[in-house]
């Protein structure tokens, strides 16, 4: 559903094989058309940036009101007091990101090539979760990754826990409240953004490109490598920007499967906001974290050569 | 070493089953849970076999008037968006018109923006407008992060429609309103109703953006939140587990129809 992002053709301009005649009365009509939606969006989308940004250079107190006295340094204080967290979030969400991928492509790939007329039921059994509250799935991994459970008993009999806390992603025999379960739970959340991109773009490469290779003695692996991955690559640049936006942003995961050590930058921005009530600091994580998200995807972007994506 | 070959062969079906599996497995221990008798406040471990939560569904305070809650603005945030997502849809497509470019980045930008940003500073509009939150600013809150879906999901389908098909309904007399009526619209209901849907699940489902903006109004997904520091109810999984059996079913219904319409239509 989501992956209509990737389902605009490149031509921004529709061909009409014949161009009908621009009626006097008809012009103002796209305007009619655009106005109440884009309004919304002008309203509570863009200018609330504007607040936003404004309440960043704001100083004062609850009690005595905040007014803007261009103070810049709330950028500079946020920053050093939370650069480990906005760290963890990029670390955090580029793991689960790239494990998305992982486990992500082999699905859709089954799903694309090999599910035959399985292929609409696996469909509905990737998007159906989405259905049930992803809060109560997330507390589901509660259950899952719970200590002593058989979950971290096997992890902990095959040594995968000793390579894991090696890597300082768990601690103590336990998955729970550590980096690893948070990670595990922003993959799981985020995985149908992932698969639902890779599918739409695997699905429409054309089966005889694979029989071509293989008459031209490409072994599957070589084929993969230079024919089918690439044509997948829009499907892979926008399954990572669907995972990793909402994924650097979130809080839910860090704070339902993690602990104190876990904070990301969503959870600072919460507290701030909601308990703290300092609306400058948070407005200036919120700000920071924007432009952050803005830069990489701009960059990411360029480097991937996909730029008429969207 | 047939064995392994075979092993080979399949590895890329059998890792993506392992990944379904990996996807569906919080459903099945959500749905196995609703069958638990929990010992203290918290559904986490395994206690005894009870179906008293399926018989008293309701049996929590507050949780199904949030459900209703969170049902009302769905529906609500769903026409709003939809009407007003197929507006802008029809006009990117069907019409040329300047600042196009910057329509449509107003239109991405909501979609690749985090949700705590958007939350965050739609809270600071409000402070600022005084506005009372609640119902009206979650309402307000979800027509805005639907709206963008919306317009992807009709754009892509009124995009690749035939334009002749308008076009013969005109040379047989049809005026504008019936074109649209009878042709227009119903070609591109497909791409309505999944935005429409997409909206639906977007707006009962939203936490982020409701937590900021939401007051002291508790939407299902606030509530779970909040049941995640008092104590879980074994309530809130059959309502998961009702939620995920009504959506395959729905779905499943929708695909049956769609191939009976195809088969009919060869």
């Amino acid at each position: 559903m989501t992956t209509t992002l990737t389902e605009a053709p490149p031509t921004k301009e529709p061909e009409d094989p014949a161009p009908r005649k621009p009626r006097k009365r008809g012009r103002l009509v796209p305007y009619w058309l655009l106005l109440p939606g884009l309004l919304w969006l002008v309203v509570f989308f863009a200018l609330p940036l504007v607040y936003q940004a404004s309440t960043s250079v704001q100083t004062g107190s609850l009690e005595e009101g905040f007014k803007v006295t261009w103070h810049f340094a709330t950028y500079w204080d946020a920053l050093t007091a939370y650069w480990p967290q906005f760290l963890r979030s990029v670390l955090y969400a580029g793991a689960a990101t790239v494990l998305c991928l992982l486990l992500g492509y082999p699905l859709a790939y089954l799903i694309a090539f090999r599910a035959g007329r399985w292929r609409n039921i696996i469909l509905v059994l990737v998007i159906a979760p989405f259905f049930t509250s992803f809060l109560i799935r997330t507390l589901a991994w509660k259950t899952i990754l719970a200590d002593g459970g058989p979950v971290v008993g096997a992890l902990n009999s095959l040594h995968v826990l000793d390579v894991t806390s090696w890597l300082g992603v768990t601690a103590d025999d336990r998955v729970l409240a550590t980096p690893l379960a948070v990670i595990c739970g922003l993959t799981y959340n985020f995985l149908p953004f992932m698969i639902l991109p890779l599918y739409t773009s695997l699905e429409r490469i054309d089966g005889r490109l694979h029989e071509a290779a293989g008459d031209l003695y490409a072994k599957p692996s070589t084929t993969f490598r230079k024919v089918t991955f690439p044509l997948s690559m829009p499907g892979v640049v926008s399954g990572t920007l669907l995972t990793f936006i909402p994924a650097v942003g979130d809080y839910v995961n860090a704070d339902l499967l993690g602990s104190t050590d876990t904070r990301m930058v969503g959870n600072v921005i919460q507290t701030q906001f909601l308990r703290v009530l300092d609306y400058p600091t948070a407005a200036a994580l919120s700000f920071i974290l924007m432009a952050a998200i803005l830069f990489m995807v701009t960059f990411y972007i360029r480097k991937s050569g996909t730029e008429d994506l969207v | 070493m047939a064995f392994v070959r075979r092993l080979r062969r399949h590895l890329v079906v059998i890792a993506g089953l392992l990944t379904l599996a990996y996807l569906l497995l919080p459903n099945i221990v959500v749905t196995v849970f609703s069958f638990n008798k929990p010992k203290g406040r918290f559904n986490y471990s395994w206690q005894e076999f009870s179906t008293d939560a399926w018989k008293d569904p309701c049996g929590v305070a507050d949780m199904c008037g949030s459900l209703s809650l969170s049902l009302q603005i769905a529906a609500w945030a769903t026409i709003g968006a939809t009407v007003l997502g197929t507006m802008i849809a029809f006009a990117l497509v069907r019409y040329r018109f300047r600042a196009r470019g910057a329509v449509n980045s107003l239109i991405f930008l909501p979609m690749a923006m985090p949700e705590v940003v958007m939350a965050a500073s739609l809270l600071t509009l409000f402070l600022n407008m005084g506005a009372q939150l609640g119902f009206w600013t979650v309402l307000i809150a979800h027509i805005m992060f639907c709206l963008s879906f919306v317009v992807t999901a009709v754009k892509a389908r009124v995009m690749s429609m035939d334009p002749r098909l308008e076009q013969a309904a005109q040379d047989l007399y049809a005026g504008p309103v019936q074109t649209f009526l009878r042709v227009t619209l119903p070609i591109a209901a497909p791409g309505i109703a999944a935005g429409a849907l997409l909206a639906f699940a977007l707006s009962f489902d939203d936490f982020i953006i409701t937590n900021f903006n939401a007051g002291s109004t508790v939407t299902f997904p606030m509530f779970v939140w909040g049941s995640a520091q008092r104590g879980t109810p074994v309530q809130i999984n059959v309502i998961g587990t009702a939620m995920f059996l009504v959506a395959v079913l729905l779905v499943l219904a929708g695909m049956l129809i769609g191939k009976r319409r195809n088969k009919q239509a060869k």
